[in-house]
């Protein structure tokens, strides 16, 4: 068998196992074609309008949604990480655990005191967004959120399992908040509002780091450490 | 002249007995744990035990009344002098990091940047505010260049406000920004160096080699900018294109006859084939092992798979489902052929790399964290601290443009490394934690000692390894976001002491001579801005410059502190650190502290001596004593006695516990009797 004839079965063995998250292509506009204008200096009496204008950047309905479904993204985490220590898992899993919890219930709380600042619809903290689709309430899941099969899944999981479970998913997880955010600066008119693009980044900067360090330990724990 | 000091020596009354410059706010609670301090200061002079003047307990900081402008303080060992509230366009904006030339302190904002005259600490005077949008407005000087970053979505060539909403747009400003500073007065855009990600924080690095050129690292953790912005950004993973974007970061240099001829030189990949364990540090055997248990199952026609930097031996319960699927696949049953074998071996590296890697198997080598968001060089010993994603680097930097890693650590207790500083002599390195963003309340009660802290290295060559951490020591409230954040040397001589910004958790002056036991030596902390939630506050940066501690707050304005002298630095101490004179200082450029040769320095080194009882109380008072004697003669007469006390002193290093202190002691006076 080539090579070329094993890359179905290798795809459709990821598929199960891995479940890569596929970002959205960010969108774009059409490139200008006019040159950079010179820089000028912000000075004087040119700049007393823009500043005027700067007060407040207006914040967009695609800023708000973003703070709106990470909301329910994040949520899922935490019951993901509430389950380690009932479930067996390792003491490193538990420390991961303990800071996802923290770190994301913490995130949870600037999102919903930015909406609330902004008169938004707050949603609570349960995984997922409610959703009423001809007068059926439906329970839509962001980019690398789990299924519930995938929750019971986890849930049914013990010790080692349950860790290899765990980093499997919380990576998954994590790329699909990436995703997000890469969505949101690809989107027109977002992430001007200054706490937006703050918290956005730092999301980035801090699930992209934990992404790796989960990767490491994934690969630790089903490969045995550098050890002998 | 100078003024006569008594026969014998006595401790300088360790703080001036005037009440402080600043006016407190405290509730009552707090009133009398303040006034314990300054009792306690007051009272007890250097001889004393240190324990016995530790930090004031209950911790005054704890249970400060919020406010934005009156807010209750609380200060131990430092004393404010002055704060310079943000003048108009810069009120309800965000301020960042500083940088400092001649008397001038250079605050950035969100909003832009406003320059200080600082001649006179006690009264900072607004010298020039300048209008220009862009987070996060990181600011480096050199001569008559001024360095600005830019990162957000908002930041445009014109410096207007009004932001950029297309998500392509040749408005908008993401890079390094470069004004002509000649006249302060005055400042003139002389260039701009357009970044695929950005420029969150910048380096620059003056290349003692290269009087022509100085250097700019430029970090960005942001997206990366469409091609059809920028020309040749790559959002791909290097993998998939190895022009990626990602992974690397920018040199810039910039000529200093001509900054508008700034440009990228070279694009470093320094991260590549990381290998960094996520535990402290890493025994080199422990990979030569797992290499050499990979080779010896190879010969056993086990399977194996590159995977973050080792090879790996991939155990049967992967083996056996793929091998089993191959058989499928082919139509065929029960075992896998010699072929089967094969087609897995040559897919193998990808599904492995895929399913644990984060990515699909590329050519080239595997890139490790995507960006820095700081790195701090010390040209003066060639190297360069970076805080990068998941790691901290340490890198040779004596060629700017190709800067290479050293070594590299990780922390599993570490978030996102954010920051590095050197010890003077550069055999420590501390970097710093910024858990949260410097969004979020990291140092509440509840959470840990060792997240969203500094983590201590010595330096052993290239090697680094790990002796402890260090985190704000009080507890903060749910609404003062809090962790580790910018902080600078404090040019104490034989001592590694420092001073850092924990945001809303306040300022915190730290003694890490003792790697594995950092200790708090001063505070200064106000209560939230507001008590109900995070409102964006608290200290960006606080850096030593010529004498003064000053401190970006993010809302309030400027802080100007002195240090003020107790058990733990005593009054020669403080006057020797103030001897350190700098022209510029960019803190992520970090400059060689020298002392100059000063009856202070040799004073400083004695006070130190009585610390640590590496001398006895007479030898103690005899050296005093010589000192004070010298220092009332002149001429000829002070060069003799200075000599004799170095050699008397040299004498002394041998029945010593403490003898390097002790020789640096003679070495201060042996400087002394040559100075001028």
């Amino acid at each position: 068998m080539k090579p070329s004839q094993l890359r179905p079965i290798v795809a459709a063995l990821l598929a199960v196992a891995a479940g890569t998250v596929s970002g959205r292509a960010a969108a774009q506009t059409t490139p200008s074609s006019a040159p950079p204008p010179p820089a000028t200096q912000g000075e004087a009496a040119a700049i007393a309008q823009a500043q005027a204008d700067s007060a407040r950047r207006p914040w967009t309905a695609a800023d708000a949604q973003f703070m709106s479904h990470m909301i329910g993204h994040h949520a899922q985490a935490i019951v993901m990480a509430r389950m380690a220590p009932t479930h067996g898992a390792s003491p490193s899993i538990l420390t991961l655990a303990a800071r996802i919890i923290n770190a994301q219930q913490d995130e949870i709380a600037t999102m919903q005191r930015w909406l609330r600042d902004r008169r938004q619809p707050v949603p609570d903290a349960v995984p997922g967004m409610k959703m009423v689709m001809n007068g059926v309430e439906h329970v839509m899941l962001m980019p690398g959120m789990l299924t519930d099969e995938q929750m019971a899944e986890l849930d049914r999981a013990r010790g080692k399992e349950f860790d290899r479970l765990f980093l499997t998913y919380m990576i998954r997880h994590h790329q699909g908040a990436t995703s997000m955010v890469s969505d949101l600066f690809g989107t027109y008119g977002a992430g001007q509002d200054e706490t937006v693009f703050k918290f956005a980044s730092d999301v980035n900067v801090d699930q992209t780091t934990e992404i790796e360090r989960m990767q490491r330990m994934l690969a630790d724990l089903v490969f045995g450490g550098v050890s002998p | 002249m100078t003024t006569l000091p008594p026969e014998v020596p006595v401790n300088p009354s360790p703080l001036s007995p005037k009440e402080p410059a600043m006016t407190r706010h405290l509730r009552p609670g707090a009133r009398s744990a303040a006034a314990r301090v300054v009792a306690l200061s007051l009272t007890l002079g250097l001889s004393s035990a240190a324990a016995a003047q530790g930090p004031p307990s209950p911790d005054p900081r704890v249970g400060l009344r919020a406010g934005k402008y009156d807010a209750a303080e609380a200060a131990w060992n430092l004393r404010r002098l002055a704060t310079a509230q943000p003048t108009e366009h810069f009120a309800e904006s965000t301020n960042s990091d500083l940088a400092f030339t001649g008397n001038y302190a250079i605050q950035g904002s969100y909003n832009g940047w406003q320059i200080w005259d600082i001649s006179n600490p006690s009264h900072p005077t607004l010298k020039t505010a300048y209008f220009c949008p862009a987070s996060q407005s990181d600011v480096s000087v050199y001569r008559n260049l001024l360095f600005v970053s830019g990162e957000g979505l908002t930041g445009r060539l014109d410096c207007g406000g009004q932001g950029v909403q297309d998500t392509v747009s040749h408005d908008r400003l993401r890079g390094l920004r470069i004004f002509d500073i000649s006249d302060i007065a005055h400042p003139r855009n002389v260039g701009n160096v357009q970044t695929c990600r950005g420029s969150h924080t910048h380096t620059v690095l003056v290349d003692p080699k290269d009087a022509d050129n100085v250097y700019v690292y430029i970090s960005g953790s942001a997206g990366v900018r469409s091609p059809n912005e920028l020309p040749g950004c790559v959002r791909a993973a290097p993998t998939q294109d190895p022009n990626s974007s990602l992974f690397r970061i920018e040199v810039i240099r910039v000529p200093l006859a001509h900054p508008e001829q700034a440009a990228i030189v070279s694009s470093p990949r320094i991260f590549n084939d990381l290998t960094a364990p996520p535990q402290h540090g890493e025994a080199p055997e422990d990979v030569a092992n797992a290499a050499r248990l990979a080779a010896a199952a190879r010969e056993r026609g086990a399977y194996t798979a590159m995977l973050f930097g080792m090879e790996r031996v991939v155990p049967n319960q992967i083996i056996n489902p793929l091998l089993d699927s191959i058989v499928k696949a082919r139509g065929g049953t029960g075992a896998a052929t010699a072929a089967d074998s094969a087609a897995l071996r040559t897919a193998l590296p990808d599904i492995i790399q895929r399913q644990f890697g984060g990515g699909p198997a590329g050519p080239g080598p595997r890139p490790g964290p995507t960006q820095c968001h700081d790195i701090t060089v010390y040209p003066a010993i060639g190297l360069a601290g970076g805080a990068c994603g998941g790691y901290g680097l340490l890198l040779d930097i004596r060629d700017p443009a190709h800067p290479v890693r050293l070594a590299a650590v990780a922390d599993s207790n570490f978030s996102y490394w954010h920051s590095a500083t050197f010890n003077n002599d550069g055999t420590k390195l501390l970097f710093s934690d910024e858990w949260g963003g410097g969004g979020q309340a990291k140092c509440r009660a509840t959470d840990r000692r060792e997240w969203g802290a500094d983590a201590i290295f010595t330096r052993n060559g290239s090697n680094l390894a790990f002796q402890s951490y260090y985190k704000l020591p009080a507890p903060q409230t749910a609404a003062e976001n809090c962790v580790a954040h910018n902080g600078s040397l404090i040019p104490i001589p034989g001592r590694d002491v420092m001073v850092q910004s924990w945001y809303q958790g306040g300022i915190s002056v730290f003694d890490w001579t003792d790697a594995q036991h950092p200790h708090e030596i001063a505070f200064h902390d106000r209560g939230p801005v507001d008590s109900t939630h995070i409102a964006g506050g608290g200290s960006w940066s606080a850096y030593w410059y010529n004498g003064v501690i000053v401190s970006s707050e993010i809302s309030r304005g400027l802080d100007i502190f002195e240090l003020t002298p107790s058990a733990f630095i005593s009054q020669n101490e403080l006057d020797a650190a103030k001897t350190v004179h700098y022209d510029y200082l960019n803190t992520q450029g970090q400059p060689k502290m020298v002392w100059p040769a000063s009856f202070a320095l040799a004073r400083a080194y004695a006070d130190q001596l009585e610390r640590s009882h590496g001398l006895t109380a007479a030898r103690l008072t005899t050296v005093r004593g010589a000192l004070s004697r010298a220092e009332a003669a002149s001429g000829a007469a002070r060069r003799t006695a200075l000599n004799a006390l170095a050699t008397q002193v040299t004498g002394y290093a041998a029945g010593s516990s403490d003898a390097a202190k002790v020789r640096m002691l003679a070495g201060a006076v042996h400087d002394l009797a040559a100075a001028r």
